[in-house]
């Protein structure tokens, strides 16, 4: 709910330039891609030639789900995330928090790591986190080439982060 | 026809059903004189009957693509705390009261909440508090919320990315 309205904010803002576009949703999630489809057709009424395809992984974690599964549905998302990223090399992921991004993430750093394509990372934690980090903003808070906060408590505790104000 | 809108997002929020929908809170929201109670209730296994009794009437759905239309049918939104549902009443420029589920794992909702109502954007309780708070909550107080700076965003991404303009 919340993360998607969030990035779809932050996607309508970007120039043409970004294109084409790839959106990973977790395969549990029934909103998002009615979401997505509707602002990119608000797109090509204004911008030509923008392309856009939606993907879909395993979700790492479920609402109210253990923390010790969610190891284990984290590591499924791996081996999803790892050949997505693999075959698409992006030049930029930008992510805002849902579980679905660290795999993503993990696998794009991987491709850095071997070698391959240098993938670069921006995350743009939620406008809900005003005083602590989300768990995966905690992970990628080292991990991403960019991370951003909306509140400035965050940006005090957390000196690397950027701060623009409120983005969303 | 004073209305108001109760939205739970896209899991479920059975306790604030319950709240809205008990005697009390239905006889606050007649005493505010509101004639209208719309409930979203996701999938959340309380469903309440939608009815009519007397000058007041409860509409009650799931889910709708976009709830943008319903917002901008509402005297008073009435919704759990994510940042969809906050946002996209606080942008329509409608009062807001946020419930905060003390169930949740681990409940940020409740950060963004309560800075908001920091701010003085909206009010803010849980569905034990909810009746007390509609009692006393003041919305021409509330303050207006000015939009996001997505056009910070966006100049940060070009700078980034090397698409950085040239004059």
């Amino acid at each position: 709910g919340g993360h998607t309205t969030e990035i779809l904010r932050l996607m309508e803002s970007l120039s043409p330039c970004y294109n084409p576009r790839h959106y990973v949703i977790a395969e549990t999630d029934t909103m998002s891609k009615d979401k997505i489809c509707c602002l990119e057709v608000s797109r090509k009424y204004k911008y030509a030639e923008q392309e856009y395809t939606i993907h879909k992984i395993p979700r790492s974690r479920e609402v109210h789900q253990s923390w010790s599964s969610t190891l284990l549905t984290t590591l499924h998302s791996l081996l999803y995330s790892g050949p997505l990223v693999f075959t698409l090399k992006p030049d930029l992921i930008l992510c805002n928090g849902p579980g679905t991004c660290v795999p993503l993430c993990i696998s794009a750093l991987l491709l850095g790591v071997l070698g391959i394509k240098r993938i670069l990372i921006v995350y743009v934690e939620s406008i809900c986190r005003v005083e602590k980090l989300s768990l995966s903003g905690k992970i990628l808070y080292y991990l991403s080439d960019y991370f951003l906060v909306q509140w400035p408590n965050l940006k005090e505790k957390y000196p690397r982060s950027i701060y623009l104000g409120r983005v969303v | 026809m004073k209305s108001a809108f109760v939205t739970v997002g896209s899991t479920s929020f059975d306790e604030l059903i319950l709240s809205v929908t008990s005697n009390s809170v239905i006889q606050i929201f007649r005493e505010l004189g509101f004639e209208k109670l719309v409930l979203q209730i996701g999938r959340g296994l309380v469903r309440p009957e939608p009815c009519t009794f007397g000058d007041f009437t409860l509409e009650v759905f799931q889910y709708k693509d976009s709830i943008a239309e319903e917002i901008q049918r509402a005297d008073l939104v009435i919704s759990h705390a994510g940042a969809g549902s906050c946002l996209e009443t606080l942008g329509a420029g409608k009062p807001l009261l946020v419930v905060v589920n003390d169930q949740l794992m681990d409940n940020h909702q409740l950060e963004l909440a309560r800075q908001l109502h920091r701010d003085g954007h909206l009010y803010y309780c849980t569905c034990k508090t909810l009746a007390d708070t509609m009692k006393s909550m003041d919305l021409s107080a509330l303050k207006p919320f000015l939009p996001g700076k997505t056009e910070e965003f966006a100049i940060f991404m070009d700078r980034i990315v090397g698409l950085e303009k040239v004059d």
